[in-house]
């Protein structure tokens, strides 16, 4: 039986539950170039981390030289422009500027510190649902609840509406997959998806446009700062794009960081005494256990030489966040989960201009999420180890985890 | 026997660091995280601990933070003998004394000096002494300034358009106070990025409401009958009143107290090689003197081997680690101190940053963003390579810039980057003022042999 090249590997379902031995593989290899018009694989921190910061990387997919077999990609064929994060600048800048300017500093430096109390209760009802049960998924019961309460809310869309929306996130995200990419159809859908997803919300815009409320619609679909106004079609771009990133991405963390705490039992007891932990334990977490692993949609717009290897302008490149976290050139003892390292640094977020827009937002929702967690449930333990993981190789995480416990504390 | 030492020194040695402030305690902090054990006394002439400046022509001015709040964080106990308040006003090389204002004496076996710079005075000294002449290092300065501010000045004058006079322009303009600012050259901020650069700046300056006079320079201060100042008087024969002068003209070395000491110290700064030893004023290296921060130069490998002496917050706090590292290891263990030159400044809501060493660039190249929009990314080339970088509200991208940089990489900038305009495929003059010329100052200096210094006589070594 012959070896299936190395960057298939990685879509492979087989190695989802843990695909750090074969990031190890690839390290060895840090610029990887298995097939004839396939991607380069990186995996070491420093290039990745140069990379992101490479003015000669485009993340607008009309750059790439092989745009022929992913003419869906287009923006005729979903009718939605490309949301920021698959935008180069200056258009990027511009949108992304506007959409901050309702979400973090220097116009709402508060924005996300204040609902601090907010997030507290909506953790606490999530708990205290769990009523006399000794057993629950945490991924459906909470990890992916908590968040989509929380993003509705910073939106204004409303939560009653997630099973709708939700039939329209799946397929978009499964789209994401580099294994799904090869395949025409589900491309199709995934645009399919985006497009009434953008209908959807459309209506809420419309409604903001005339009725302002105190929400991140109201602010997209009536910003005037000095970069002028979004277009309606690039509103409904960006509040796709808030909408999923807005917690797919912290249902994996949240997840993957009780499945770690739970394998890490000293930790899990720590943060119990000392939700101040769970600062620290949420960056660790996002260098041991990063939700996003792998960037699959750069393009370099020139040849660029990457230790010794020289990438042709028009290819694809593949940044593997989560191979570099672990890179023993960057971190000592990098396969250990280690809260108390002295300098905790991670590609979790990425970095450079795309680095995660709602990072503050995930990290305070891990948080508190994995503190209360850990300070309410009582003798917690995992029923299954390996939990069953999604598909997806690009947005890992467990699709359920059953957790035992004998008790839930009561809330303070 | 020289591993004996090092072991003794860092057993029970004695060092002595000059100068409390940013590197001072840096230096003190590494000395200890690497396992000094001995004596280590800090001397300053400020009577506070070491604090922050940064925030003094920006944050304190506008009022968000208070000028007595901005202390250096401790990164760990350091366990020191501070002598604040008191001056070093003598080196005895050879005895490795220290002598101090109030009439003490302390020995060394190894000492560090980081004096930094001083704001550069009114050059007449009755007109400096008016009520309301202002100078910007210190936190008094900055608490004086910041209360004057305050009593709503019916108008201010920057004396000196370089980086701290134009944050304190910014500051007034951003707290409605009318502001003139005065510059020698054709534009602020010229010393330091050049005139394509300087062109922005000034447009910046004029279009916050800033009263910019270019091409002047300050002929006389006129104070009133009872010694405020109350007037300015610029070589175009016009006058400005204004009850605030903010005389921002670059800074002074503070190397006046190691006059006759025989160290390698002047107007200059301090000499030292490129592991932080001073050198003495016959070129040969000290063993048990070093410099780090404002008051040093070295030289650096990646600009030609020039002495670089820099202003920068990170290069104070680079280079004191790296002599504090020095100062405590043996020969072999020493690292030479190779910092990327990096400054970041903000005003009028810009934020501006450099890494290398823009004065030395000939030509400049806009290879991302528009200078139209007052965002984007400079690069300068010196001898057909990439020498330095300066963005303006595109920070993220410097970092690439350092890497080309240290790589050598060719200049022009010929591969396609993103967000290249049309106006960005051209190199073109990066237009620097001769350099014999005095300015404000800009904030990287190369201070090696200059063609000015006609006093130098070569006497060549005879066996
Ligand atoms: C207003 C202002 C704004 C700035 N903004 C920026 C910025 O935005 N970005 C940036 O990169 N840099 C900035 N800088 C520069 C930065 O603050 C300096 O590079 C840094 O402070 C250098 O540290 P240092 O320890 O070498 O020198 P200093 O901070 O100057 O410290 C030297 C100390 O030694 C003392 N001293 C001098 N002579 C003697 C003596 N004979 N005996 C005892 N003590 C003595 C001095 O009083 C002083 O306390 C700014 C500086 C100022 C003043």
């Amino acid at each position: 039986m012959t070896q299936a090249p190395l960057f298939q590997q990685i879509t492979d379902f087989a190695n989802r539950a843990n695909p750090y031995p074969l990031y190890e593989e690839l390290r060895k290899n840090p610029v990887l170039h298995e097939e004839e018009g396939g991607p380069y694989v990186l995996s070491s921190y420093w290039d990745i981390e140069a990379l992101l910061h490479d003015p000669r990387i485009s993340s607008d997919a009309a750059n790439l030289a092989a745009a022929g077999d992913d003419e869906l990609s287009g923006p005729e064929a979903t009718g939605l422009p490309p949301s920021f994060i698959r935008l180069d600048p200056p258009e990027h800048d511009r949108l992304r500027r506007i959409a901050n300017s309702s979400f973090g500093p220097p116009h709402r430096p508060r924005r996300i510190e204040n609902m601090r109390g907010e997030l507290g209760e909506i953790v606490t009802g999530l708990i205290d649902g769990f009523g006399d049960a000794r057993q629950i998924d945490l991924v459906d019961q909470f990890a992916y609840p908590f968040p989509v309460t929380v993003i509705c809310r910073l939106l204004g869309v409303p939560r009653e509406d997630e099973p709708r929306f939700r039939a329209w996130v799946d397929p978009i995200v499964a789209g994401l997959d580099p294994d799904a990419r090869t395949s025409a159809e589900s491309q199709r859908t995934a645009q399919e998806a985006r497009l009434q997803l953008g209908m959807y919300l459309n209506g809420l815009v419309d409604q903001r446009a005339r009725e302002p409320r105190d929400d991140m619609l109201s602010d997209l679909v009536n910003s005037h700062g000095p970069d002028g106004a979004m277009t309606t079609m690039e509103v409904l771009s960006t509040a796709v794009l808030l909408l999923i990133a807005g917690h797919e991405t912290t249902v994996n963390l949240i997840t993957n960081g009780m499945l770690t705490l739970l394998r890490h039992p000293e930790f899990l007891e720590r943060l119990r005494n000392d939700p101040g932990l769970s600062v620290k334990i949420v960056e660790e977490l996002l260098r041991y256990e990063p939700p996003v692993q792998i960037v699959p949609q750069r393009t370099c717009i020139a040849d660029i030489e990457v230790r010794g290897v020289t990438i042709p302008k028009g290819s694809r490149i593949w940044l593997m966040l989560a191979a570099g976290n672990r890179d023993p050139e960057r971190f000592q003892d990098p396969e250990r989960f280690d809260p108390d390292r002295e300098d905790i640094q991670h590609l979790g977020f990425g970095s450079g201009i795309h680095s995660c827009f709602g990072a503050p937002l995930a990290r305070l929702e891990t948080q508190i999420a994995l503190s209360e967690l850990a300070r309410r449930l009582e003798n917690p333990r995992l029923v299954a180890d390996p939990p069953p993981y999604r598909q997806n190789a690009v947005l890992r995480g467990p699709r359920h985890l059953e957790i035992a416990f004998d008790g839930v504390r009561q809330a303070v | 026997m020289p591993a004996d030492y090092v072991d003794w020194l860092r057993r029970e040695g004695r060092i002595v660091i000059v100068g409390a402030s940013l590197a001072g305690l840096r230096a003190a902090e590494t000395l200890r995280a690497e396992g000094f054990a001995g004596e280590l006394t800090l001397i300053g002439d400020e009577p506070y601990e070491p604090y922050d400046r940064p925030p003094l022509s920006k944050s304190v001015l506008l009022g968000k933070a208070s000028p007595h709040r901005t202390e250096l964080p401790h990164r760990r106990e350091i366990d020191a003998k501070w002598r604040l308040g008191v001056a070093a006003t003598g080196l005895d090389l050879s005895a490795k004394r220290v002598k101090l204002a109030d009439g003490d004496e302390v020995e060394y076996d190894r000492l560090l000096i980081a004096t930094g710079v001083r704001a550069r005075p009114w050059l007449k000294a009755d007109e400096g002494r008016l009520d309301g002449v202002c100078l910007l290092r210190t936190r008094d300065d900055a608490a004086d300034l910041y209360q004057r501010l305050k009593a709503g000045p019916r108008r201010v004058f920057v004396i000196g358009a370089g980086f701290a006079g134009s944050e304190v322009a910014s500051a007034c303009r951003e707290t409605g106070i009318p502001v003139t600012v005065a510059e020698r050259a054709g534009a602020p901020l010229v010393g330091a990025l050049g005139g394509v650069i300087g062109a922005v700046a000034a447009d910046l300056q004029t279009e916050n409401g800033v009263d910019l006079r270019t091409h002047v320079t300050v002929t006389s201060l006129e104070g009133d009958s009872v010694g405020r100042v109350r007037a300015v008087h610029l070589s175009d024969e016009s006058v400005v009143e204004a009850d605030v002068v903010v005389v921002s003209l670059g800074s002074v070395r503070n190397t006046d107290w190691l006059t006759g000491s025989g160290l390698g110290a002047g107007p200059r700064g301090i000499a030292c090689d490129a592991g932080c030893r001073a050198f003495d004023f016959r070129g040969i290296v000290t063993d048990d003197v070093f410099v780090a921060g404002d008051v040093a130069r070295s030289p650096h490998a990646l600009f030609g081997y020039q002495f670089l002496s820099l202003e920068h917050w990170g290069n104070a706090v680079a280079q004191a680690e790296t002599a504090a590292h020095n100062m405590i290891c043996h020969g072999a263990d020493r690292r030479p101190h190779l910092w990327m030159p990096a400054f970041w400044s903000s005003m009028f809501g810009v934020n501006i940053k450099s890494v290398g060493v823009p004065p030395m660039g000939d030509q400049l190249m806009i290879t991302q963003g528009a200078l139209a929009e007052r965002r984007f990314v400079g690069v300068y080339g010196y001898q057909g390579r990439v020498i330095a970088a300066v963005s303006f509200d595109n920070a993220r991208w410097l970092e690439f810039y350092a890497r080309q940089i240290e790589r050598g990489a060719p200049f022009p900038v010929e591969f396609p980057t993103m967000d290249r305009r049309p106006e960005g495929r051209q190199p073109v003059a990066a237009d620097f003022p001769d350099p014999s010329l005095p300015t404000h100052g800009p904030t990287v200096t190369l201070t090696g042999y200059s063609p000015a210094d006609q006093q130098l006589v070569f006497h060549p070594a005879r066996h």
